[in-house]
């Protein structure tokens, strides 16, 4: 009986691998995540969105990117949280289990933001929502710091891979 | 130059008119006067205080976390500068009917929980947000008097590099700048940027 209990939850520990392996990734990171991310090699098109559990509009265009992630097998989403770093159990992770969220969900742990928030787009003033998407493949890189409305995320997608 | 002067003017009209935000001020540029609603019902100006050496302008609300989070940070700045010169003036910019929250009575309850000991202006209109090219909340502008009416822009940016806790913060980029116009000395960082929530634009 104990070698098959043994043998239960060993079958349930490598189901539960594999499938975390393939899908979503959530974590804390530092700047040089975000960086990397940015700069990688990649043949999708990368889709980073700035919010936070605290602002309204985020949450409010997070679906949008929620069905992108679905829906467009070339696109790598990615949501970073600029939530305080200590309430990422708190509030974060209950956000996401909530709106079950599956895209990847990066928090960025660095508050002294002027040190980075040109690095990501120099005509960004720091305002949330924002977004930034890049073609890694023409280097094209395109910023918007407001709301998106429904429908855009995927004609600006479309624009870029042309 | 009256052709010239004709297109200017034009071109700002359709800026206005399209509701296109203009690049606003930028660090060096004379200030823009403005006259807006205080909470007690007064209007305030520039003019208004005939004896100060500067302001410390805040575009701030009720509703953003960082605002609530700067709020007695704010107040601290007022009660250190406002002797020497350099009162805080803070201007809501939020439209109320997109913010409830930062109506003109929720203005006046949250001034009076807080004892806000400088004046907290609507901007109903949203002009004076605009002009001076604010974007998000908490946003500081130190203004320098060079003579009467005549103000230079000389900061814009953030109150410090730690939102979340003031005591950790290293840089206090409002009172190093305050500190060195009151010294006559250069400001070392005169623009800085933070995390913040966007301006709650009307309709």
């Amino acid at each position: 009986m104990k070698k098959f209990i043994i043998l239960i939850s060993l079958v349930a520990f490598f189901s539960c691998d594999s499938k975390n392996s393939s899908s979503q990734e959530i974590e804390v990171v530092k700047f040089e995540a975000l960086e990397q991310l940015m700069n990688q090699d990649s043949d999708k098109i990368e889709v980073i969105n700035f919010w936070a559990t605290w602002c309204k509009p985020c949450i409010v265009e997070l679906p949008y990117f929620q069905r992108l992630h679905e829906q467009n097998d070339n696109v790598n989403v990615t949501l970073i949280s600029l939530d305080f770093a200590d309430e990422f159990d708190k509030k974060v992770i209950p956000f996401v289990e909530e709106n079950e969220l599956t895209t990847d969900i990066m928090l960025l742990d660095n508050i002294d933001y002027n040190s980075w928030i040109s690095k990501v787009d120099p005509s960004w003033s720091g305002a949330i929502p924002a977004t930034l998407i890049i073609n890694h493949k023409t280097g094209v890189r395109k910023f918007f710091e407001k709301e998106m409305e429904e429908g855009e995320l995927e004609g600006i997608v479309e624009d870029l891979n042309d | 130059m009256q052709i010239l002067k004709t297109l200017l003017l034009s071109t700002v009209m359709l800026f206005t008119l399209t509701g296109e935000r203009l690049d606003g001020l930028e660090v060096g540029d004379k200030a823009v006067n403005f006259n807006l609603k205080n909470i007690d019902g007064s209007t305030v100006s520039l003019s208004t205080t005939k004896s100060v050496k500067g302001y410390i302008l805040v575009f701030t609300c009720n509703t953003c976390p960082y605002s609530v989070l700067y709020e007695d940070r704010i107040i601290a700045l007022h009660e250190k500068y406002a002797d020497l010169g350099f009162p805080v003036i803070a201007i809501q910019p939020n439209d109320p009917q997109k913010s409830p929250g930062d109506s003109f009575t929720n203005m006046q309850k949250r001034a009076e929980e807080k004892a806000f000991p400088f004046p907290y202006l609507i901007d109903e209109a949203q002009e004076v947000t605009r002009t001076y090219g604010a974007t998000n909340t908490p946003h500081v502008y130190i203004l320098n008097k060079l003579s009467d009416d005549n103000y230079r822009v000389e900061y814009i940016g953030a109150i410090d590099n730690n939102s979340r806790n003031p005591q950790a913060a290293s840089k206090h980029y409002v009172e190093e700048a305050v500190d060195n116009i009151l010294l006559g000395k250069q400001i070392s960082i005169t623009s800085t940027k933070a995390i913040g929530c966007t301006i709650k634009w009307g309709n």
